[in-house]
């Protein structure tokens, strides 16, 4: 019975993950990487704003403009997994739920990210 | 647990308003939450009159005056009322503070006293503390040495003490550790403010010998890292020290070893 536990027996739960530096050192360093990467990415955008259709897609085709807007969208993904994940942990509590929301999570940036990926090499490689 | 909406059974009703007290001219009004565990009633709040020119300053005086010249059903811890012993912790006009350390006069239009946000209720300003203070021997809040004692004692540079400075000054009141809202969602897991600080001034001491395995114990994505630098804590606490910052070092400290 749970009202027969100590508050000690509670409070220890299962004891520590021995976890969570990882993803907390995981989040400051892609938060580094993506003050340059959007700063290039904004600039990217906002220089293709008059350009036509082919125009865009040649700029895009440039091995590091490519290069650069895949490390962009990949690292920013990463970056949104481990947001989500932080804010499905705060606020989900039940264990079926969490791990649907986490599993979910995961396979959302994954497609997400496949996808954009998949485009880029497209263009770059003139598909 | 977040919880939108409160239980049912925890629902604020409107009270009683208490008699103004004959032939006082400098009143003061206090709504003040009540709840019972005997009469199976919903919380309320009353609203009590308090005559300044008989009343000390702070909101503690006001509490007492209440209860001695009111209502003595008015229930509420306190000791050493002034600000030492950490027992007064209540939510003054929105804020978790110390009813002794807080001047009415500070406060405009009604005084409104609650119990800390977010524990269980024993008794009207009284709340239950079981877990924070389970949570705070879950992290042996003690000096740990393997080698053997020295015959006089364990020594310490001033430097070394120094870091000490504004860790040791707590007084466990817990207003930083049920302002924290990562800690009412999560406060089963997530050790709060008031725990951490208290892991991080044993962390720090130069004379434990425990630090790896203390790190260890804290070293998990609830306990320590439910920690989103909301900053509630550095802003409630009534001695002016800093939660979050000995949160955050913690956090470098856990950089530090593996990086």
């Amino acid at each position: 019975m749970a009202q027969m536990q100590t508050p000690l027996r509670k409070v220890r739960g299962l004891g520590s993950a021995k976890d969570g530096t990882a993803h907390f050192w995981r989040v400051r360093v892609t938060s580094v990487a993506l003050v340059p990467l959007s700063l290039f990415a904004i600039g990217l955008v906002v220089s293709l704003i008059d350009a036509g259709y082919a125009e865009t897609r040649a700029v895009l085709a440039q091995p590091i403009v490519a290069l650069l807007l895949g490390l962009f969208v990949v690292i920013s993904l990463d970056h949104m997994r481990s947001g989500m994940e932080e804010i499905i942990q705060d606020y989900v509590h039940g264990e079926l739920a969490k791990v649907v929301l986490l599993m979910l999570n995961l396979f959302f940036i994954i497609i997400l990210g496949a996808a954009s990926i998949f485009a880029l090499l497209k263009i770059a490689f003139g598909g | 647990m977040v919880e939108i909406t409160l239980p049912k059974n925890s629902r604020i009703k409107q009270g009683k308003t208490w008699p103004k007290p004959e032939g006082a001219t400098n009143l003061r009004e206090y709504k003040i939450y009540r709840w019972s565990p005997d009469d199976g009633e919903n919380p309320r709040i009353d609203t009590y009159y308090v005559d300044m020119d008989d009343c000390g300053p702070m909101v503690l005086d006001a509490l007492l005056w209440i209860k001695n010249k009111i209502d003595p059903t008015l229930t509420l811890r306190r000791s050493c009322r002034e600000g030492i012993c950490g027992s007064c912790a209540m939510n003054i006009d929105g804020t978790n503070t110390l009813a002794c350390t807080k001047g009415a006069d500070d406060i405009s239009g009604a005084v409104k006293v609650y119990p800390l946000p977010h524990m269980p209720v024993v008794k009207d300003l009284v709340p239950d503390l079981t877990v924070p203070y389970a949570q705070l021997s879950s992290i042996q809040p003690w000096l740990q040495t393997v080698s053997p004692e020295p015959a006089k004692e364990w020594r310490q540079s001033h430097e070394d003490r120094a870091k000490l400075d504004g860790l040791y000054e707590c007084i466990l009141c817990f207003c930083c550790q049920t302002s924290c809202p990562s800690y009412w969602w999560n406060g089963e897991r997530y050790l709060g403010p008031a725990v951490l600080l208290q892991a991080y001034r044993w962390l720090i001491d130069s004379r434990d010998e425990a630090t790896g395995e203390r790190l260890d114990n804290l070293e998990d994505p609830f306990r320590l890292y439910r920690c989103h630098t909301i900053m509630n804590c550095t802003q409630a606490c009534p001695k002016g020290l800093n939660p979050a910052k000995a949160i955050a070092e913690i956090k470098k400290m856990m950089v530090e070893r593996r990086v």
